[in-house]
C-alpha cells in the first residue's frame, strides 16, 4: 500500500515568510541603507541634535499622513489637507489680533480643521461627488480664503507658550512633535489594525457595495475619515504654525502631494483597501532621512525632489520585477 | 544572530563616521553659507559670484551656495536646518518670508552661528545685521546724476513715476529734489505716472514729448516705465534728443543702449551684493567687527557699510549700466 498522506498547508505562507515579504521589511531596509549612507556620506550626519532637527522635516506631514492613509484605503481621497493648514492658521492668526490665549487657539486651530474635514465629508458622502473633484475645489476655496483675509499681510505675534508645540522639546532632544508623531502613529495603528472600525476601513476599499451589504454604514465611515483628516491637519496647522511663528496664506504650500507621496510610498494601495500604519510611519522616516541626508551635502531641492520620485517608482516597481522574475 | 550582527555593523558605521567626522572638523577652512530665496535665478546666481569672488580675496573661506527649488519659506527653514547641522560659520540669507525664519535663525545664532540677511530682509530678532543694496538718499541722487552726466550745458528733464501712491518711487523722488541743488542747469519740468502698466507709461511719455517739444532727459525710477518710456522715444524718432534713465533691469533695457534711447541707466548689481554679504560675514564671524548701532564694517573693494540704529546698512551707490558693461549683464537678470 503506498503512502497517501500529503501535506496540506492551513496558510500559504508562514507568518515570518509573510512578514520577511512584506512591504514594510523592503521599507525598513531602505531606510537602514539610507541611514548608513547618511552616516559615510556627512560627518554631520549622527549627532544627536541633527538628527532632532531632521525629524521636524516630516513630522507634521505625517501626521496628516496617518489620516490620508486610512482614507486611501477606503477608496477615497484629500488634496485639501495644505488649503487646511492654511486656512486654520490663518484662523488662529485672526484670533491672537483678537486677543486669544495659546488654549483658545488650539481649539480654534482643531475646531478650523474639523469643520473643513466635515466640509469635505459632507459633500462627499451627502451629495455623492467624487472626491478627488471635491477636495480639488475646497483647495482653492480654503486658501483662497486665507488669500482674501490676509492679502499680502502677516499674522504674528503668537504668545510665547504657544512656541512650545512646533518649537519644544519633551526630553533632551526628543521635540513635543516627535511625541506626539510617536502618539498618533500608536492611536493610529492600533484604529486601523485592531478594531472593527479598521475592518471596516478595508472591507470599503475592497468594495463598498459589499461592505454595504454586509451592515457597514459606509457614509458614516468616510465622513469619520474625512473628520479625521481635517482634524489631522488643524494639529499640523497648530505645529506648523508654532515652529514659523507666523502665518502668511502660502503656508504649507504643496504640501498635500507630499503627504500623498508619503501614504503612497508606505505601501498603501492608491486605489483602496490595503495598507498598514507601520509602513507609512517607516516611509515618513525614509523621506526625513533622504531630505535631511541630502540637505547636508547641500545637494540642490531640485535633485533631491528627483531622488524622491527615483525612489517612489524603485520601491514600488522592486516588488513587481521582483515577481515577474521569480515567475519566470 | 542576525540582529547582533548587524548591530556590530551599525556600530561599526558609526564608528568609521565619527572619525571621518574628526578628520573633517580639523579643517580650518571657514565656512560661509550664503541662502538665496530660490536657486536657478539669474539674480542670486550672479550673487554667487561676487561670493566666490569674496572668498578668494579672503583666502580659507570656503562658500556653500544654496537656496530651495521652490520660494517658500517651509522649504528655506529646511536647508537652513541643514547648514545648522554641518556647523557652517556664518548664513547670509535673502529671505522668502520676514518673519518664519526667525524662530529657526535663532535658534542657528544660539548655537554660534553669525546670521545675517541681505538683498530680501529678517526681521531684527532674527539676524544680527541686514545689507541693503542701497539706500533712498542714494537712489534719489543717482537718478538725476544719470540725467545730469549727459547735459553738461543744463537742460530739462522730467519724471515718469509709477503710481502717486507709489512709497518708494515717492520716496526717491522727494530724496532726488533734495539734493537738485547740486545740480545747476538741471530743470524739472513736470512729473506723470504711468501706475507701472506698460501702455500707460507708454501714452505718458509720448505726453511728455509733445508738450516739451525741448526736453532733454525723461527719467523713470522703475523698471517698468523706464522701458515704456525707451521705446516712446525710439517711435518718435527722438533717439538722440531725448535721453531715457532711471531704475531698470539690463535683460529689459538692453534694447534700449543699443538703440541709443537710453545712454545709461542703474540698479543694484547681485555680484557686489553677493561680494558684501560674504565680506561682512567673514567679518563677523572672526570678530573683526561687531553688529551694533553705528558699527562700522568692512567690505573689501566695496568700502565700508555703516549700520544704522535697526542695524541695517545700505552697500552702495546703484550700479551704473551702460553700452560697456550691458553684454556682461543682460543675461543675468
Amino acid at each position: 500500500m503506498t503512502d497517501t498522506t500529503r501535506f496540506i498547508p492551513d496558510r500559504l505562507q508562514s507568518p515570518l515568510q509573510k512578514r520577511l515579504k512584506s512591504w514594510e521589511t523592503l521599507l525598513l531596509l531602505v531606510a537602514v541603507a539610507i541611514f548608513m549612507a547618511n552616516s559615510f556620506a556627512s560627518p554631520y550626519f549622527l549627532n544627536a541634535w541633527s538628527l532632532s532637527d531632521a525629524t521636524f522635516n516630516f513630522t507634521e506631514k505625517a501626521m496628516i499622513a496617518f489620516a490620508m492613509a486610512l482614507l486611501i484605503i477606503s477608496g477615497e481621497i484629500d488634496l485639501s489637507v495644505a488649503a487646511i493648514i492654511a486656512l486654520a492658521s490663518t484662523a488662529m492668526g485672526a484670533a491672537v489680533e483678537a486677543g486669544a490665549g495659546t488654549p483658545v487657539l488650539i481649539l480654534v486651530g482643531l475646531g478650523t480643521g474639523l469643520l473643513c474635514g466635515a466640509f469635505n465629508g459632507f459633500l462627499v458622502t451627502r451629495m455623492g461627488l467624487p472626491s478627488i473633484v471635491v477636495t480639488i475645489g475646497t483647495m482653492s476655496l480654503f486658501r483662497g480664503i486665507s488669500y482674501i483675509v490676509l492679502g499680502d499681510q502677516v499674522y504674528k505675534g503668537y504668545p510665547s507658550d504657544f512656541a512650545f508645540f512646533g518649537q519644544g522639546y519633551v526630553f533632551w532632544v526628543i521635540s513635543f512633535e516627535l511625541v506626539l508623531f510617536a502618539i498618533l502613529a500608536g492611536i493610529y495603528g492600533i484604529l486601523l489594525h485592531k478594531t472593527n472600525f479598521g475592518r471596516a476601513v478595508y472591507a470599503i476599499g475592497n468594495n463598498p457595495t459589499g461592505a454595504l451589504f454586509s451592515g457597514i454604514r459606509v457614509a458614516r465611515v468616510k465622513f469619520i475619515l474625512f473628520l479625521l483628516t481635517g482634524l489631522m491637519s488643524g494639529i499640523a496647522a497648530i505645529c506648523l504654525t508654532s515652529r514659523l511663528g507666523s502665518t502668511r496664506p502660502s503656508i504649507a504650500f504643496g504640501w498635500e502631494l507630499e503627504v500623498v507621496t508619503m501614504v503612497v510610498l508606505g505601501g498603501i494601495n492608491i486605489l483602496g483597501g490595503s495598507g498598514t500604519i507601520p509602513g507609512v510611519v517607516i516611509a515618513a522616516f525614509v523621506m526625513g532621512l533622504v531630505t535631511f541626508g541630502l540637505g547636508l551635502l547641500n545637494v540642490p531641492g531640485i535633485v533631491m525632489s528627483i531622488v524622491i520620485g527615483a525612489l517612489l517608482i524603485g520601491v514600488i516597481a522592486l516588488p513587481r520585477l521582483w515577481s515577474m522574475w521569480r515567475a519566470r | 544572530m542576525i540582529r547582533r550582527n548587524f548591530t556590530k555593523l551599525l556600530a561599526g558605521a558609526s564608528l568609521v563616521a565619527s572619525l571621518m567626522g574628526t578628520s573633517a572638523m580639523a579643517q580650518d577652512n571657514m565656512r560661509i553659507a550664503l541662502v538665496v530665496k530660490a536657486l536657478g535665478i539669474g539674480f542670486f546666481e550672479a550673487a554667487a559670484k561676487g561670493a566666490e569672488e569674496a572668498a578668494a580675496d579672503l583666502g580659507n573661506v570656503e562658500i556653500i551656495y544654496t537656496g530651495p527649488t521652490g520660494t517658500t519659506a517651509e522649504e528655506q527653514i529646511e536647508v537652513i536646518n541643514a547648514l545648522i547641522a554641518q556647523r557652517v560659520d556664518a548664513i547670509a540669507v535673502s529671505a522668502n518670508d520676514t518673519d518664519a525664519l526667525v524662530p529657526v535663525l535663532k535658534k542657528a545664532m544660539q548655537r554660534g552661528i553669525t546670521v545675517i540677511s541681505w538683498d530680501s530682509g529678517v526681521a531684527p530678532e532674527g539676524r544680527q545685521m541686514h545689507l541693503n543694496p542701497s539706500s533712498n538718499p542714494l537712489i534719489g541722487n543717482m537718478i538725476i546724476k544719470l540725467a545730469a552726466d549727459q547735459l553738461p550745458e543744463g537742460g530739462k528733464v522730467a519724471l515718469l513715476s509709477a503710481t502717486t501712491t507709489s512709497t518708494n518711487q515717492n520716496v526717491w523722488i522727494a530724496e532726488m529734489e533734495k539734493v537738485m541743488g547740486n545740480y545747476p542747469g538741471i530743470e524739472v519740468v513736470g512729473t506723470v505716472y504711468g501706475d507701472d502698466l506698460a501702455d500707460k507709461s507708454y501714452r505718458e511719455a509720448q505726453g511728455l514729448m509733445q508738450k516739451f517739444p525741448d526736453l532733454d532727459a525723461i527719467i523713470a525710477p522703475t523698471s517698468v516705465g523706464i522701458v515704456a518710456a525707451a521705446q516712446a522715444v525710439v517711435d518718435a524718432g527722438k533717439v538722440g534728443e531725448v535721453n531715457v534713465t532711471g531704475l531698470g533691469l539690463p535683460s529689459e533695457m538692453a534694447g534700449a543702449i543699443d538703440s541709443g534711447a537710453s545712454k545709461s541707466f542703474a540698479i543694484w548689481n547681485p555680484i557686489d551684493l553677493g561680494y558684501s554679504a560674504t565680506m561682512i560675514a567673514h567679518a563677523l564671524a572672526t570678530g573683526e567687527a561687531t553688529a551694533e548701532p553705528g558699527a562700522e564694517i568692512p567690505m573689501g573693494r566695496m568700502g565700508t557699510l555703516t549700520l544704522d540704529e535697526n542695524n541695517e546698512g545700505a552697500m552702495a551707490d546703484p550700479f551704473v549700466y551702460d553700452s560697456s558693461n550691458i553684454d556682461d549683464f543682460k543675461s543675468i537678470f
